[in-house]
């Protein structure tokens, strides 16, 4: 190929001049530069991302393991307090600490004296008790006879195991005595501690004692709390979105009531809870604390976004679909019923699913209703006192025991957890049902 | 004028978007089982008259209708005529294909089904395939018939859209510019099926082409700005017309 001379007017010329040659660089450097700014931000995002998921599942982990320890019990009826003959109510009353304080006291015959013996039964959690009596009142059977049990220990005895507790400090600065620790030495020593997966964790619901409390109770609040919501917002919203869209003559009032969906839909959602507050509590005279009320409160907040998000799918059909339909006679609401709502149905169940997942997540309207009380009852229905998961992070990130840490990254573990899975489902909605026309 | 012989007329057609006005007192006649071919340069308001005759502008927002428009001897802008009966009495055919999102067998039996045309399912495949028959496409999908319509190509989609509309039994088909988006051949087989469907139907095609319009309709209207220029038999209006513009459109000087 022959270099071709400086008169060859090829269309292309300006790669050949110098100007053209540095046009062309620049332009190539812009685009460069460019391209690194915008993975820089990525970069920094999921950086960021990554410390918080980090240190949420760093801090989050230790509360799915609990340590036990493994005591030879004799469930004597003398030490429980109750006849053999008795009825299954009775071993409510039965006096199952004793059993646990036997057991430790033959294993630690030297605490005698009555301080020694409180740091001693200490190590046990308070809730073993219970356990223990629980465990009785199944199986009656076991009365009288002689059994190892693995029964929880205490959040600080759980602590001491999970490398939580500083040995090195002077005793006073620490929960544990110099005796408490010999003792869990001594019981580790002689194999009784057992590494256990915290199935209580998932089974309890809330409690004082860090190593008894469970988010089943929130979680089951959430559950009732997010079908109201749910019920409440999907149809409304729906049928709001497709009577604006499909029905409603255009004008000033329509333009009026878009704006103000718009608005509400930024809203701050404590407001929606101080509304919920004065109109459903103080006006209605609903009671407190109940998901019915936390779920129409933050129906009202989801109902901006699902009407939002309908409209846009709604708008999404294409008006070929529409005419066609009309031109086979069928009525408008047929039209919309039998193409344009099925066809725009992905698109609003994502719209919803977001709403939801941001609706779970929710604190502030929950807290102004009263749904912040501390309920250790599993909530069998929407018109029972319940709490939230969001609402239970907050009380237990707000409470003074050490071994509550954990447990609030775990219940945050838990929420990012299901927040991901309903935003995963829209995701997979949304391109499973990519449009097809 | 033979009111045996027509099917459609208008009288005074006046069609407004807003402000703007899109036809001018329009009157034109429409002949039973026959096909007229709509012809004019863009924007002239060939679809809006056409979209006239089956109310399809009411959808249009701001669009207005003044005059009358008479089927059988019923204004259709009356207030007592049911836009729905009127939709299955005039059947369309869009420009672009639209089949629904759905199978070739739910496109063809939509219209028959809301209409309750078909009291068994049996009586509803016989429509179905009796529609794809005369639509000339059931060779093509008689083993097809579960698939989406959306997968067949534009020109099966295209008489698919036809076999739709014919399913509900119309009187008048509408056809506005049916093979725009089509490749000779296709277009070749819409233009038998014209020819085969005007026995049976009245029909109103709006076409570009000429040689379409020629080859398939017995009767044209030739619309600019507005407004009929020149309307008659198609062989009389390409061969000697009587309007200025429409022999410059003809011979292609503007368009
Ligand atoms: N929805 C609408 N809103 C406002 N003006 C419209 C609308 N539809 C059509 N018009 C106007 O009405 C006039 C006639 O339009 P129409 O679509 O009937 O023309 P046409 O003859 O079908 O043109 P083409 O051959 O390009 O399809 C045009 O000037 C157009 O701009
Ligand atoms: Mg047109």
């Amino acid at each position: 190929m022959t270099e071709p001379r400086a008169a060859d007017a090829r269309p292309n010329t300006l790669r050949r001049t110098r100007a053209g040659k540095q046009s062309l660089a620049r332009r190539y450097a812009a685009e460069r530069r460019f391209r690194s700014y915008g993975l820089l931000a990525i970069g920094f995002a999921l950086l960021s991302l990554a410390l918080l998921l980090g240190s949420i599942i760093h801090r989050g982990l230790p509360a799915f393991i609990h340590h036990e320890v493994r005591l030879e019990l004799h469930f004597d009826p003398v030490l429980l307090g109750i006849e053999r003959a008795t009825a299954p109510e009775a071993f409510a009353f039965a006096d199952c600490e004793a059993l646990l304080r036997a057991s430790l006291q033959s294993f630690f015959p030297e605490a005698r004296e009555r301080r020694a013996r409180r740091e001693l039964f200490a190590l046990l959690s308070a809730g073993a008790g219970f356990e223990l009596c629980a465990t009785l009142a199944a199986q009656p059977a076991l009365l009288g006879s002689r059994g190892a049990r693995s029964l929880p220990l205490s959040s600080d005895a759980d602590r001491y195991f999970k490398g939580e507790v500083n040995a090195a400090l002077p005793e006073s600065e620490r929960r544990l005595s110099d005796r408490q620790l010999a003792w869990l030495d001594a019981l580790a020593a002689a194999g009784r501690i057992e590494r256990r997966f915290a199935m209580r964790f998932f089974t309890g619901g809330d409690s004082r004692e860090p190593e008894l409390a469970g988010v089943l109770g929130a979680l089951v609040g959430s559950f009732w709390t997010l079908l109201v919501t749910l019920l409440l917002s999907f149809p409304v919203g729906v049928a709001a979105a497709v009577y604006l869209e499909e029905f409603a003559p255009k004008g000033r009032l329509i333009d009026l009531v878009e704006v103000n969906i718009n608005n509400l839909a930024a809203v701050p959602s404590i407001v929606f809870g101080l509304l919920g507050l004065a109109v459903f509590l103080n006006f209605f005279g609903l009671p407190r604390s109940v998901p019915l009320v936390g779920g129409m409160v933050l129906a009202l907040m989801t109902l901006p976004t699902v009407i939002i998000a309908s409209r846009s799918a709604l708008l999404a059909v294409p008006p070929s679909i529409r005419e066609a339909a009309l031109g086979v006679g069928a009525s408008p609401l047929q039209v919309v019923m039998h193409h344009v709502l099925p066809l725009a149905l992905p698109g609003i169940l994502t719209g919803a699913i977001i709403g939801m997942a941001r609706a779970l997540g929710e604190t502030a309207p929950l807290l102004m209703i009263g749904m912040v009380a501390f309920i250790v009852d599993i909530p069998g229905g929407p018109l029972e006192p319940a709490s939230a998961l969001p609402v239970q992070v907050f009380l237990w990130a707000d409470s003074p025991e050490r071994a509550f840490e954990a447990r609030t990254s775990a219940a945050i573990l838990l929420l990012l957890t299901f927040l991901v899975a309903m935003n995963l489902t829209a995701v997979l909605l949304r391109s499973r049902f990519e449009r097809r026309y | 004028m033979n009111s045996a012989a027509t099917k459609i007329s208008t009288r005074g057609l006046n069609v407004f978007y807003g402000d703007k006005q899109a036809l001018f007192d329009v009157n034109l006649d429409l002949r039973r089982n026959q096909v007229t071919a709509l012809i004019g340069p863009s924007g002239c308001g060939k679809s809006t008259f056409i979209r006239c005759i089956n109310r399809m502008n009411d959808v249009i927002e701001g669009c207005r209708v003044r005059g009358k428009v008479i089927l059988d001897e019923e204004d259709i802008y009356c207030d007592d005529i049911d836009v729905v009966q009127l939709r299955a009495r005039v059947g369309m055919v869009f420009q672009k294909p639209n089949p629904f999102p759905k199978s070739v067998y739910d496109n063809v039996a939509y219209g028959a089904r809301i209409h309750g045309l078909a009291d068994t399912p049996g009586e509803l495949d016989e429509i179905v395939m009796t529609s794809l028959e005369r639509a000339g496409l059931l060779d093509e999908v008689r083993d097809r018939l579960s698939d989406p319509g959306t997968g067949l190509s534009g020109g099966q989609q295209q008489r698919l859209c036809i076999a739709r509309a014919i399913a509900v039994s119309p009187e008048v088909i509408l056809m506005d510019e049916p093979c725009s988006s089509l490749d000779p051949i296709a277009s070749a087989r819409i233009e038998e099926l014209i020819g085969e469907l005007s026995e049976n139907y009245t029909i109103v095609i709006v076409t570009h082409s000429m040689q379409q319009a020629a080859r398939v309709s017995q009767r044209a209207a030739f619309f600019h700005l507005g407004a009929v220029v020149e309307e008659g038999e198609t062989s009389r209006i390409f061969t000697d017309p009587s309007d200025e513009r429409t022999r410059d459109y003809i011979t292609g000087r503007f368009g």
